[in-house]
């Protein structure tokens, strides 16, 4: 059993007939993914890849088990979007978007945390579970995906979709299968962070080690570093923090959304001191890694 | 986006906040500075309008005792630079004596993943390092609500009139906060005047760029279209950058931040581009810059990217390093480097010091790369080991 999405997670797309939207669905499709139906307001009854459009969300929950959801709607339209699968009994909600005002994410946290549900994202490429299946785009099309990514007991979690699959790949070309990779999305403030997710990989027997990517900026280390000393992981943990030119550089935004640094809290230096006293292995160089885990794993 | 503190002032008025009666002065208008003068009332505050903190020690803020004193500080004030920011206005405002400050601020905890309002009963200029400050979440999903307010007052050990009018300021600041999709609301200082009145000296005010789209009516009233989301200067190279990304939205190709180094970079998406740079620097190279490219862009967008950082004569080679891309072709932008390189009557294998971007139509991008005899490397070789390549000049495959 691969934790949050596996092989018979009933999945369904919010905003299928986008560009975006619909050429991941086909992907996904042929990655295995069962994706159950569609919601675009407006263009209920169509079809895409034979897959039913309704208007609203119910229309799929009545007529199917909706386990998660892909929500992948201009940014405006988010908040509606989450609150309608929220409100329709859905318990994993996957946002890609990008660009989503602050206080729209901060209230779908607060809905989530009212009725039990979980938000990865936004501007998340997706999770998957190597063989089984995958939520979102992550990896790109199928053909792609099974190039970077190959069944295993490596967890990985990232702040940037990019760097998941690399570190996948990376994990892969030395012989290393995962388990599941989360990208968590590059927004200064995402539904679940790695302390959230941590505990959902410590319960899967199928993780055996995590590595996470991390970068200047936010506090999403400082509270994992905070779990981690009231309570240590059963994982061997591995941290790899890019950015370190951007210690330098306060005020100055680098890539995503989030990384920035404005106070000594945000630098990489802070960053890998605090994880590093919690006991996580800060890896220093990326092509270091593999090697790292390996012993983790061996010894 | 920061607001200036006029900006900010008007937002607290507009929400029943008492603020000074001030006056905005512009840079070259004798007629304003004329008027601002013979309006104001002294003691008067005589503050520049910057889109930094530290103000005050950076000499940016002033007193005058009377119209001349005024008239010389505008004059030194106006056109100066305060922490690199040139001033375009100054507000005048009658100095507000007081007897206490307080600090009141809401912002979001990303932690907590929660709006929080923060207080401190040592406001002023050194609130940062005074610490004793109360922090409570604030709910968004429900209506606002005083109480919470008052409470966390109450925890900072106020009481009476004090607590009751704070809890007022407090609620108002963040009817403004949600109202108008901020990301930081902060009186700093909340003064008590002697005649018991709560008065807002300074505000700084961040609004949500992502949400900007549904304040069209304070886009307009503050004229925040063009205005810089980040405050730092371009360099010439880097707004060439920004034209040629904004020229064409296919991909992101633009955000350029130059260093002094000798090699040029094209790197991507946002962390790797984070990890590249560190292993250029990680293995003895120098960087001339960092840029982002990502989410496909066209060969156009590419090309002219590749030929603007060869433009500068300092930059003797570029490396073109992503992470294992989905999204944006391979063959794309290998089409647009080599490109960009023969239309300045350049060597691509000579120019480019490594092409490391495994992915999509990858097989379609190494084919012109060997045609051109470059060295590039598939997804065997990691982002650091590509990096040292690029240094050491040793390249991959060719």
């Amino acid at each position: 059993m691969a934790i949050l999405v596996d092989k018979d997670t009933s999945i369904i797309v919010q905003g299928i007939t986008g560009r975006e939207a619909a050429s991941f669905t086909k992907d996904s499709l042929d990655y295995g993914a069962r994706i159950v139906g569609g919601v675009t307001p407006g263009k209920g009854g169509q079809e895409v890849f034979g897959l039913p459009v309704t208007d609203t969300v119910r229309e799929l929950t009545e007529r199917f088990r909706v386990d998660a959801t892909i929500i992948s709607v201009p940014p405006p339209f988010v908040k509606d979007a989450a609150f309608e699968a929220i409100e329709n009994g859905i318990r994993l909600l996957l946002v890609v978007t990008e660009r989503v005002p602050r206080r729209d994410v901060v209230e779908i946290v607060e809905l989530c945390r009212l009725r039990g549900a979980r938000m990865i994202g936004p501007n998340s490429l997706g999770v998957i579970s190597p063989g089984k299946s995958r939520l979102g785009m992550v990896g790109g099309p199928a053909e792609d995906v099974r190039k970077s990514y190959v069944p295993g007991n490596v967890g990985v979690m990232s702040r940037s979709g990019g760097m998941t699959t690399e570190i996948a790949n990376l994990l892969t070309v030395n012989g290393l299968g995962q388990s599941t990779c989360v990208s968590v999305g590059g927004d200064p403030i995402v539904g679940s962070q790695f302390a959230d997710l941590i505990d959902v990989f410590e319960a899967d027997p199928e993780t055996h080690a995590l590595v996470l990517f991390t970068e200047p900026g936010g506090a999403m280390e400082s509270a994992l570093a905070a779990r981690l000393r009231e309570r240590p992981s059963r994982l061997p943990l591995f941290i790899f923090i890019a950015g370190k030119f951007v210690d330098q550089m306060r005020g100055v935004r680098f890539g995503h959304a989030a990384t920035l640094v404005q106070s000594e809290a945000d630098t990489t230096e802070a960053k890998a001191r605090i994880l590093s006293e919690a006991g996580v292995t800060v890896v220093e160089e990326l092509s270091a890694l593999p090697g790292l885990v390996k012993e983790a794993l061996n010894g | 986006m920061r607001l200036y503190e006029h900006e900010g002032k008007t937002l607290l008025e507009q929400a029943g906040i008492t603020v000074p009666k001030g006056t905005l002065v512009s840079s070259g208008s004798a007629a304003d500075a004329e008027s601002a003068a013979g309006a104001a009332t002294f003691p008067a505050a005589v503050k520049s309008q910057v889109l930094t903190g530290g103000r005050m020690k950076a000499g940016g803020i002033a007193f005058a005792e009377d119209a001349d004193q005024l008239n010389s500080e505008l004059t030194r004030l106006l056109g100066s630079e305060i922490r690199g920011h040139r001033v375009e206005t100054v507000l005048v405002e009658p100095r507000t004596q007081f007897d206490r400050e307080f600090y009141l601020g809401i912002t979001y905890d990303s932690a907590a993943k929660s709006a929080v309002a923060v207080f401190s009963q040592a406001g002023g200029i050194d609130v940062e390092q005074a610490g004793a400050a109360v922090k409570a979440e604030i709910p968004l999903l429900l209506p606002a609500s005083g109480f919470r307010f008052k409470e966390l007052l109450a925890s900072a050990g106020l009481q009476g009139r004090l607590l009751s009018g704070m809890t007022g300021v407090f609620t108002k600041l963040a009817g403004l906060f949600r109202d108008y999709d901020c990301i930081l609301a902060e009186i700093n200082p909340l003064v008590l005047t002697p005649e018991g009145k709560l008065v807002a000296l300074d505000v700084h005010v961040e609004l949500d760029d992502d949400a900007l789209y549904r304040h069209a009516d304070l886009v307009k009233q503050f004229g925040l279209e063009g205005r810089d989301a980040d405050a730092r200067e371009r360099s010439p190279l880097e707004r060439k950058a920004e034209e040629i990304d904004s020229a064409d939205h296919r991909g992101v190709a633009g955000r350029m931040v130059e260093f002094p180094g000798n090699l040029g970079l094209l790197i991507g998406g946002g962390g790797a581009s984070l990890t590249a740079f560190d292993a250029v620097q990680r293995h003895g190279g120098k960087p001339a810059n960092y840029c982002e490219i990502g989410g496909n862009p066209s060969v156009w967008k590419v090309k002219e990217l590749t030929k603007l950082l060869l433009s500068r004569e300092d930059v003797e080679r570029i490396a073109v390093i992503m992470n294992v891309v989905s999204n944006t072709r391979v063959d794309l932008v290998a089409r647009g480097v080599v490109k960009g390189i023969l239309e300045l009557g350049l060597d691509p294998a000579e120019k480019i010091a490594i092409f490391r971007i495994p992915g999509a139509w990858e097989e379609d991008g190494f084919a012109l790369l060997r045609k051109y005899g470059v060295p590039y490397a598939d997804r065997t070789v990691s982002i650091d080991q590509a990096a040292k390549m690029a240094v050491a000049g040793a390249g991959g495959e060719r």
